[in-house]
């Protein structure tokens, strides 16, 4: 099929090409997003000292390590719960439930949490971030449970049965023989649902409360006004963080093959 | 349980070893819901919930300034559908509610197609490729997935602003005098939403040539047939699986878009996720919302069983 090449050359350089105005003009002296006036890092240093950005920066990051770091836990959990078992009453149950998050649009679930909560703050005048932890931790149990499940699907039992047979406590089967093992599926769940945190912006955008704004929500909220080449600093800064993670991802599952 | 009791005649020490075989068997399933019980709750809390209540205000009356008043009321549902003549009292359909489906069913039809056009042939250049360099063709699709979607949006936005990349090139070159408005339009949001979701059309389509003996395609040439029935006869019944789940997978976020069509289509060119969004926020109308969203659930749902039961028949079909 020789005009399939030629379609999947113009199909790599659509999906990379409109990145490179973006990043380049970040780069951009003066403040116009389409005329060059001269390399400069003006735009990165605005950024930098900008208070809304370095807030929105750290509440984002909060969330996302925060989120993470609870989903992959109880992620793990349900994974060893789910696999390497016989099928048991309501497994396919608690299967549908882990799911669901991918299946319904976001746009739906935001809703429905902007209702939830909007109750809940009305009865308890609480507006901190546990909305949005708890909210983020949901929708990323999917992302950090299957890379943890796919890991767990390729081990046996028989080293975790060796390990009882020579008196290992359950408990210290699990710390000295499957938690090792399992690492690598753990720390690609956890990447996974980081990224899939610190990228959201429908969920947070309707569940936040006020004054709550998280670096893509800052961005959403600029792009209505003169954009300045701030955004793009942002972007590029955003972009970079995603590539490296992805990347460190790739590598971490190309070894375990 | 039952079999411990229909065995119940076996010797003493039979029953007695079954039954404590079935003990251990319960405390494995007791263990294994205690591990799932943590992620269940934060589901049921955050994700799976919170829909029921969806359902049950859509059954409410809006209140004055957002939210609801505890009053049933089918209006919320009504009003998706049809319209009642503030001064005549007249019941119509609801055009503009139905412009706005109809546009986000034809957009995410359009998206879908204008991806696996592009996608189809990407995912069988990435097949035929040797062994080793399969996989970073695979990691340049990847990328761009996991960078996140606002930037990637935002760079089409950039691109075909009217002050933009496109329109500052093609002035100043003098093809043209006026820029072209191609931002806020229809053209726009399909633009956008093909390429964010083009990576999800490729990796299954991939996914089901990559076990493909291309030694097939070099007997149908063999035999004569031309590249077209190689292409019809060969090569996409063959990947028809991934085929389907790859527009699956881009019709159904195409369908429930907010950001891109908020973005590149402005507040004119709204699609169904955008409405909702409104009625939850200046529309202070939360049952009608509720109801959109509802809606919207129905429809992915649909197209979702539709996709279910048509790899069922494959399946059926193979053996």
């Amino acid at each position: 099929m020789t005009g399939f090449t030629g379609i999947a050359v113009l199909c790599f350089l659509v999906l990379y090409a409109p990145l490179v105005p973006l990043v380049v003009y970040s780069f951009n002296h003066g403040s116009s997003l389409a005329i060059w006036e001269g390399l400069s890092l003006r735009w990165y240093y605005s950024a930098w000292e900008n208070e809304l950005v370095q807030e929105a920066t750290i509440r984002s990051l909060v969330l996302a390590i925060s989120a993470a770091v609870i989903s992959t836990a109880v992620a793990t959990m349900a994974a060893l719960g789910t696999t390497r078992t016989s099928p048991y009453k309501g497994l396919t149950l608690v299967y549908a439930l882990i799911n669901q998050p991918l299946m319904v649009p976001e746009i739906v679930t935001a809703v429905a949490l902007l209702i939830v909560f909007a109750v809940i703050r009305a009865a308890t005048d609480y507006h901190g971030m546990a909305y949005l932890i708890l909210a983020h931790t949901a929708f990323c149990i999917p992302f950090a449970y299957l890379p943890i499940r796919a890991r767990l699907e390729g081990m046996d039992l028989t080293l975790e049965t060796a390990a009882a047979d020579l008196y290992a406590t359950p408990l210290k089967a699990f710390k000295r023989v499957t938690l090792p093992l399992l690492w690598p599926g753990i720390l690609a769940g956890f990447m996974l649902a980081f990224v899939i945190s610190l990228d959201d912006v429908v969920i947070t955008e309707l569940v936040k409360s006020a004054g709550q704004d998280t670096l893509p929500t800052y961005m959403l909220g600029q792009l209505r006004r003169v954009i300045t080449p701030e955004v793009n600093a942002i972007s590029t800064v955003l972009l970079a963080i995603s590539v490296v993670v992805v990347t460190i991802f790739f590598f971490l599952n190309k070894e375990k093959r | 349980m039952g079999e411990a009791q229909t065995k119940a005649p076996g010797t003493g020490t039979g029953s007695q070893v079954q039954a404590s075989a079935e003990r251990a068997r319960k405390a494995r399933v007791r263990a294994h819901w205690l591990l799932n019980t943590p992620a269940l709750i934060i589901l049921l809390c955050a994700a799976s919930g919170p829909l029921f209540v969806v359902i049950i205000y859509s059954f409410l009356t809006p209140g004055d300034y957002g939210g609801i008043e505890w009053a049933f009321s089918l209006d919320g549902w009504f009003s998706v559908f049809m319209q009642r003549d503030i001064f005549e009292g007249t019941l119509s359909v609801a055009d503009a509610h139905m412009s706005i489906l109809w546009r986000s069913v034809r957009l995410s039809l359009l998206t879908t197609l204008t991806a696996f056009v592009l996608g189809f042939p990407t995912a069988y250049f990435i097949a035929t490729r040797p062994r080793e360099t399969r996989n970073v063709w695979l990691f340049l699709i990847t990328i761009p997935f996991w960078v996140n979607l606002l930037i990637r949006t935002f760079a089409i936005m950039e691109l075909i602003r009217n002050k933009g990349v496109i329109n500052t090139i093609l002035m100043s070159t003098g093809i043209i005098e006026q820029p072209i408005q191609m931002l806020f339009t229809d053209f726009a949001i399909m633009v956008g939403m093909t390429y964010v979701y083009l990576p999800l059309m490729v990796l299954p389509i991939y996914a089901s040539m990559e076990k493909f003996d291309f030694r097939l395609v070099e007997a149908g040439y063999d035999l004569y047939a031309t590249r077209m029935k190689v292409l019809r006869r060969i090569i996409l019944p063959l990947a028809k699986p991934g085929i389907v789940a790859g527009s699956i997978l881009v019709f159904i976020p195409s369908l429930g878009a907010y950001v891109t069509p908020r973005i590149l289509g402005g507040g004119k060119n709204m699609m169904l996720g955008n409405l909702i969004a409104l009625q939850f926020g200046q529309g202070r109308n939360w049952p009608l919302g509720s109801a959109l969203a509802l809606t919207l659930l129905a429809m992915v749902m649909v197209a979702l069983l539709i996709y279910v039961r048509g790899v069922a028949k494959q399946d059926s079909g193979r053996h």
